[in-house]
């Protein structure tokens, strides 16, 4: 049995795809075998950041009309051997997706893969719908800034229901909240909400923080999931999301500014 | 913000506000999203109701349902103009 994950948040751009690559290659790389599913029809961003745009032959939609089997739409994952990619169709609808045909794809995925990490496209229509309605858990991505908290409680309320889980009166979805995008130092200057703000608001555990980077854009652009720039505080950050969802227990880290001088940490008296 | 304030590290930045709007509208929402499907037209209705007798505006009329453990309890809320 597949644990099936959903990564979304209502508001877009706020960081689904890049968390949905990092996830799944940090949890490939553990050995587990991990498969990540583009849910954005239409869109198809996931196949860029995991630099395999050049390989896609079939498509979800493909395989869920009988168009194309599983095997033949699977992209396998050049660095990581376990890491599979099941991109989506670049010229469908959304509406391509239907509970029916979603739940074959997933049902054939669970027989062979540990995790189903499924990348959800923005808004809490249809699309994003149909990227929860199988998930056991959620992570909800969520940026420190009003729409985006606002979109993520949204999108809660959804998984609580109109999830299989919630419909089936199963035990709920397990939500994660994943911060991203935070700069503590414009939290520091009181600017932009903190972690604690956040988690108080949402009400659900916290999975990590990931904070703002250059490294972000710099991995992207090159295909790469950012968990795999080991030394960067972005690839930290997701590494130790994993290792959480994995169950093991570690310290947050990156949300006070690293860089603080001694000064005006003796000033604030922390 | 003052000098003390700045080296104490107090807060006057635009989060403080941000937290508050958040936590209003999301309570808000949040009691919408439990309400039966039915309630807008109710509501609707209702008011063009007490329309006939009295002219107030669509946001003078409240309707709620509480959901306890054993029972609901349809609360109404209208305000009427000063006479
Ligand atoms: N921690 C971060 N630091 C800096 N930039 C980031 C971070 N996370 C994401 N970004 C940038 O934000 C943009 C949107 O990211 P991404 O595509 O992952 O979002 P998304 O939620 O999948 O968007 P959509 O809703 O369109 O699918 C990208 O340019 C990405 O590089
Ligand atoms: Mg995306």
């Amino acid at each position: 049995m597949a644990r099936i994950i959903v990564v979304t948040s209502g508001k877009g751009g706020v960081g689904k795809t890049t968390t949905s690559a990092s996830i799944s290659t940090g949890l490939a790389k553990r050995g587990h075998k991990t498969v990540v599913v583009d849910f954005d029809v239409g869109l198809r961003n996931l196949d860029l950041i995991m630099n395999c745009e050049r390989r896609v032959v079939y498509d979800f939609v493909n395989v869920i009309q009988g168009d194309a089997t599983l095997n033949q739409a699977l992209i396998r994952d050049k660095r990581v051997d376990t890491l599979y990619i099941l991109p989506t169709s670049q010229t469908r609808e959304k509406e391509a997706l239907t509970k029916e045909g979603v739940e074959k794809v997933i049902n054939e995925l669970s027989e062979t893969f540990d995790y189903i990490i499924c990348d959800s496209p923005a808004g809490i229509e249809h699309g994003a719908q149909m990227a929860l309605y199988y998930a056991d858990e959620a992570v909800v991505v969520t940026n420190p800034e009003v729409s985006s908290v606002r979109d993520s409680d949204r999108i809660l309320g959804i998984l609580q229901s109109k999830s299989r889980r919630a419909e089936m009166g199963e035990d709920p979805v397990k939500e994660h909240l994943l911060l991203t995008r935070y700069n503590p130092d414009r939290v520091e200057r009181g600017e932009m909400l903190s972690v604690a703000d956040v988690e108080e608001i949402l009400a659900i555990p916290l999975l990590g923080v990931i904070p703002e980077s250059q490294v972000v854009l710099n991995a992207s652009n090159q295909g790469l999931p950012v968990i795999l720039e080991t030394e960067s505080d972005a690839g930290q950050a997701y590494d130790d999301a994993v290792a959480r969802l994995l169950g093991e227990e570690r310290e947050h880290r990156f949300m006070t500014n690293q860089k603080k001088g001694f000064f005006s940490r003796m000033f604030k008296g922390g | 913000m003052s000098f003390l304030d700045y080296f104490r590290g107090k807060k006057s930045g635009s989060a403080n506000v941000a937290k508050e709007r958040l936590q209003i509208i999301v309570a808000h929402e949040r009691g919408q999203r439990d309400q039966p499907d039915y309630l807008p037209q109710m509501q609707q209705e209702i008011l063009a109701v007490i329309r006939k007798y009295v002219q107030i505006s669509d946001d003078m009329v409240q309707v709620e349902v509480d959901r306890n453990d054993n029972c609901s309890v349809l609360e109404l809320n209208v305000t009427l103009p000063e006479r």
